[in-house]
């Protein structure tokens, strides 16, 4: 793998593509042996009310994925509304000592957690004045990709399909488009189910996937990190390799010349 | 004094801050942010910031998500 070959983002290089969750994990020992096996260095993480009373002695999850060892990526899941969202990445960056890195990320409805573009948009303006380095969950719409782009986020990501839904790029034509016209890096997040689905999204050029689902309910999530990691390397070595052209008609690989017969 | 704490009506003592409300809701060696009315507290201002009456708190920290 060409070791020069990193994902830059928000001034810091990253060897790994896979950027992985925390969530719908049996335990917190899963989760970490999980994210190992994945190689991920970016991770996201969701920010909610403590459960007061319950849990002195409790490992937290931010133990186990200590900060000093990976980028934690609070995400504003859950949130409907700009003002939410705003509010919980104020509160990921007091809980994570001024860390400005952010998934934004502002859901429309409950049962297709489809993004409301249209309250993503307000989000991205408020963050961007206070000074937050935002990686936007968005739709596979080119227009509204290149307008948070424009926005200054540093990093759009685009679904493959509905969130938890494991069915893979639906609309990779979409994805190109997006990744034609971007100036920052292209990270496919949500819908991804397997290997080949992850492979997909690199070999089209995105710069990176993000997968939770795919690997938490997998039956063997650790196993299915490991194959995630290595079908993001095999995509992207690919996507660098540059494939050959589709053709319609056959052309042998074994020359003509010297047949016996 | 009442005030409320993630959502639930907390009876504490009058000119508690919100240091004193953290040690009561044992999340001291807990990776917390602390929101009140709406606003962010800083850690450091935690032994500084004294609560009153009706105040409205939020106390999170980080947990599994996508």
């Amino acid at each position: 793998m060409n070791q020069s070959d990193v994902l830059q983002l928000a001034g810091r290089s990253y060897q790994s593509r896979l950027l992985v969750g925390t969530g719908k994990y049996k335990d917190l020992e899963e989760t970490r042996l999980a994210i190992e096996a994945s190689g991920a260095e970016i991770v996201t993480v969701a920010v909610r009310r403590t459960n007061i009373g319950q849990n002195s002695h409790e490992p937290n999850l931010l133990d186990v994925i200590p900060p000093h060892k990976y980028t934690i990526l609070p995400n504003t899941a859950g949130c409907y509304t700009a003002e939410e969202a705003v509010r919980t990445c104020r509160l990921a960056r007091e809980l994570l000592d001024g860390h400005k890195l952010v998934k934004l990320e502002v859901l429309a409805d409950e049962k297709t957690l489809y993004p409301n573009v249209v309250e993503t948009l307000k989000a991205t303006e408020i963050l961007v004045k206070e000074g937050f380095d935002i990686m936007v969950y968005t739709s596979d719409d080119p227009i509204i990709a290149k307008q948070l782009e424009n926005m200054g986020c540093i990093a759009v990501m685009p679904l493959g399909s509905l969130i938890g839904s494991g069915l893979g790029i639906i609309n990779p034509y979409n994805l190109r488009i997006i990744m034609e016209q971007a100036t920052v890096p292209i990270i496919v997040d949500a819908g991804v189910g397997t290997a080949s689905d992850a492979a997909i999204a690199m070999e089209l050029g995105c710069a990176g996937v993000l997968m939770n689902t795919a690997i938490a309910k997998a039956q063997h999530p650790v196993l299915m990190a490991s194959a995630m990691k290595k079908a993001v390397e095999a995509g992207r070595e690919c996507f660098l390799a540059g494939r050959m052209p589709k053709k319609l008609y056959a052309t042998a690989s074994s020359p003509l010349e010297g047949k016996f017969f | 004094m009442q005030i409320q704490v993630n959502g639930e009506l907390r009876h504490i003592a009058e000119d508690s801050t919100i240091s004193d409300l953290l040690v009561l809701l044992d999340v001291v060696n807990r990776r917390v942010a602390v929101e009140l009315n709406q606003e962010i507290v800083p850690k450091s201002q935690h032994t500084s910031t004294i609560l009153k009456q009706d105040d409205v708190l939020e106390v999170v920290h980080a947990i599994g998500g996508g």
